[in-house]
């Protein structure tokens, strides 16, 4: 946006001699830098951003927390209905199915809901866009952070369905951090992407549920990944979320199909989604403010 | 310049607005333009060009080259009509939009408030979005913490702190919003107009703190409509036309330059003149102002005497009438007003048309402009009120040498009203002549405590007026 440089004032300075912050605001042209430093300035603006939607969510809705979890729990009971038992879909390494899908779940439901409301963050945000300057980027990420509540309470609950279930995690566990890191940055991606457009046209709002149950059947989350043959399993990876998917799966429920090649394809995927959503971010970004 | 604040140079900021006069003249342009323009549309957004919602092709420059410098500590004024570029402006400078053109620098932490309470959430509580909205503003949250107790006070809101917002009334809200963004602190404070919000009491209250933020010596820019708190606040101010720069200059130059150019003034005759409510019945038919020799006029010098005549014409109500005038400000701050009620006593029984004299046997008003309203009721309550016309006219004051001192007496920030007064001045031992300011004479007025405190006040307050004595113009007749 804005060349913004931090100059000491004049040796003459007015009596109070204190660092006078000079700011200079000149158009800009095409592509311009990230400015990760003013995101971090306004840190505490994420947090009290992101603090706000996790409270208002618990706050509005009659069951609250409760749908964190009945969204991804209802559609395992439909999946192992369907695909379990009546198309008789077998998960990987004889994990019962029901566990194996809702450990698919549970990230997916988090990527998802990240999706679409960081795509319709900043249009909902319109009024703060329109009276206030912060960096831009804080509205779709705060989005996507907040997000991280309901994930943690889908967790809990896979949690007590392994216990049921005698399932015991691998040591792989530690690595979940990760995936759970590569959802975020894809959620984020996409929804940094989505969102400047939806700025300019909001037809782009219409297309995120036919593009989020578009992407849910092609992620293995109702059948394994396995059922592709390796290179293709590999070139699956194009999609992040097969990556993220099958990455909970070995962490925790310790399939022995390992990702692999896979992960690493999913992770250029992803980082390429959130750089270019990024700086495509940043340069729709003088223009929110006049349009939204 | 080391104490500079806000330097604008060339600024220009174009925005698209939407033109519906395109007309197709087939059908199938209609229709290749509705299937051809959402792929241009969609291949501009990937390029990044936002121009591209549909059809704003018209184009306005809401900003155009406009240049200005801010001192620190400077407490400037922006006006103009709507759609001047005011808003536009203020948004550039706290970065909320980007300029198409120009260049701003900025020197110091700009805090703005375009908005109160801007980001609140219905619901949560009135403690939760004190930390949302100062988290929006700028502040940090140790900061927050610091000045939570000051901010409820000032928003009397104690009682409903933990009640959510949604439940708060309208003013409550405006309230909690204000003085969340009163103890922002950054050096350079742009202010929109947020202060024509809730009741007359807050009102009072917003422009008491705005006054104290200019006193701390932040710099500040204020847009507001209302030009009474213009005056009040600001010894600058700025005037913009259809995005362009007017003028700048002391506030009451500036402000008498806009309205002179807003003058609906129905001079001479009311009959057709436009009522500020529709229910008024038009019986004022004409308003004059005539001088000594009872010839109608515009200006007169101060002590002349002067007389205002009003011809009314009401076929229906002969009884009980009551009309009067109001001497008013240009900004509409009222400083005398002459009731036949008052000035005359209750009259029964009126023609059904008929001329009304006011003869004002000297004029103790000061040099200036003043404007004047008249108004007919059946009684003194606002609701009996028959027909007002404001602005009715208009009326320059020329200075005179009012007090036979030599001195030509100032208006505005010293009033506006020239009474005579004896002073009692101690004479000094050399015999030296009351009247002239010596140093003697300036010491002994601090004889007298409440006096001297007040008089250094008004100067400083009113730097631009200079508070030396005037030379003495030799005026006709004096
Ligand atoms: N986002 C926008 N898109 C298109 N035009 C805009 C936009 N914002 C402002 N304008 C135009 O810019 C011009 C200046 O608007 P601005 O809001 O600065 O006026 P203002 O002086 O603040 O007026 P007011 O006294 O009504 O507040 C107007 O003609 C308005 O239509
Ligand atoms: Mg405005």
């Amino acid at each position: 946006m804005s060349a913004i440089g931090t100059t000491t004032p004049d040796t003459q300075a007015s009596p109070p001699i204190k660092e006078v912050v000079h700011t200079q605001i000149t158009p800009s042209r095409g592509w311009v830098s990230l400015q990760l430093n003013e995101l971090w300035k306004y840190r505490e603006l994420l947090y009290f951003l992101t603090w706000r939607d996790v409270k208002v969510r618990y706050k509005q809705t009659v069951l609250g927390a409760a749908w964190a979890i009945i969204q991804p729990f209802f559609t395992m009971i439909v999946f192992s209905l369907f695909f379990g038992q009546l198309a008789g879909i077998e998960a990987d390494g004889g994990v019962p199915y029901p566990v194996a899908t809702y450990t698919a779940l549970v990230p997916w439901t988090f990527f998802a809901n990240g999706l679409s409301q960081s795509s319709n963050s900043l249009v909902s945000s319109a009024n703060l866009l329109k009276k206030i300057y912060f960096p831009r980027l804080v509205i779709p990420v705060s989005s996507v952070i907040s997000g991280l509540v309901d994930f943690v309470l889908a967790f809990i609950v896979l949690m007590i369905m392994m216990l049921v279930y005698g399932i015991v995690p691998t040591i792989n566990i530690l690595f979940l951090p990760f995936f759970l890191l590569l959802a975020f940055t894809t959620a984020l991606g996409v929804g940094l992407w989505l969102s400047a457009m939806n700025v300019q046209f909001r037809d782009v709002r219409y297309t995120i549920p036919f593009l989020t149950q578009f992407w849910l059947f092609a992620t293995p989350i109702a059948y394994p990944s396995s059922l592709l043959d390796e290179p293709w399993r590999t070139i699956y990876g194009i999609n992040p979320m097969a990556g993220v998917v099958e990455g909970f799966r070995w962490a925790l429920l310790g399939t022995d199909t390992s990702p692999g090649p896979m992960i690493f394809v999913s992770l250029a995927t992803a980082i390429t989604l959130l750089v270019s959503g990024a700086f495509y971010f940043r340069r729709m970004e003088k223009t929110f403010a006049d349009v939204v | 310049m080391s104490d500079l604040a806000i330097r604008v140079e060339g600024l220009g900021k174009k925005y698209h607005i939407g033109s519906a006069q395109k007309s197709y003249s087939t059908l199938r342009d209609t229709l290749s333009t509705a299937f051809v323009a959402p792929f241009v549309r969609a291949g501009r957004l990937l390029r990044g060009q936002a121009t591209g919602a549909a059809g704003l092709t018209e184009v306005i420059w809401a900003l155009d080259d406009v240049s200005f410098e801010v001192r620190h500590g400077e407490v400037v004024g922006i006006i103009g009509h709507n759609g001047a570029g005011k808003s536009t402006l203020l948004k550039v400078l706290s970065r909320i939009t980007e300029p198409t053109r120009g260049k701003v620098d900025l020197y110091g932490r700009v805090g703005s408030l375009l908005e109160v309470g801007t980001g609140f959430h219905p619901e949560l509580t009135g403690r939760e979005n004190i930390f949302l909205n100062g988290a929006i503003l700028g502040m940090s949250r140790v900061e927050i913490e610091r000045k939570f107790d000051e901010i409820v006070a000032f928003a009397e809101v104690e009682k409903f702190i933990d009640t959510p917002v949604k439940h708060y009334s309208s003013g409550m809200g405006l309230r909690l919003g204000f003085a969340v963004a009163a103890h922002l602190e950054p050096e350079i404070l742009v202010v929109d107009e947020v202060l024509a919000v809730g009741d007359a009491a807050f009102q009072r209250k917003c422009l008491g703190k705005m006054g104290e933020v200019a006193q701390e010596g932040r710099t500040v820019l204020f847009v507001s409509h209302n030009m009474a708190a213009i005056e009040n606040l600001c010894s600058r101010t700025i005037l913009l036309k259809q995005g362009k720069f007017i003028n700048d200059g002391p506030t009451n130059e500036i402000i008498n330059e806009y309205l002179s150019d807003n003058k609906p003034l129905a001079y001479g005759n009311l009959a057709t003149a436009p009522r500020p409510k529709s229910s008024y019945r038009p019986v004022l038919q004409s308003f004059n102002i005539l001088d000594e020799q009872g010839e109608p006029t515009a200006t007169i010098r101060s002590n002349d005497p002067v007389t205002f005549e009003i011809k009314y014409k009401s076929d229906e109500l002969t009884s009980n009438l009551i009309f009067a005038i109001l001497v008013h400000t240009v900004t509409k701050t009222p400083l005398v007003f002459f009731q036949t009620l008052t000035h005359h006593g209750p009259v029964e029984r009126w023609p059904s048309e008929g001329v009304l004299r006011l003869k004002i046997p000297a004029l103790p008003l000061g040099a200036g402009t003043y404007r004047l309203s008249v108004e007919c009721a059946t009684s003194r309550r606002p609701k009996d009120l028959v027909d007002v016309v404001e602005n009715c006219a208009e009326l320059t004051v020329v200075a005179q040498d009012f007090f036979g001192t030599g001195y030509l007496p100032k208006t505005g920030p010293h009033g506006y009203f020239l009474v005579n007064g004896e002073w009692e001045i101690p004479a000094a031992s050399n015999g030296h002549m009351a009247g002239a300011p010596t140093e003697q004479t300036t010491k002994s007025v601090v004889e007298k405590p409440d006096i001297a405190p007040t008089a250094q006040e008004t100067s400083q307050a009113t730097a631009a007026a200079s508070s030396e004595p005037t030379e003495s113009t030799p005026t006709e007749g004096a």
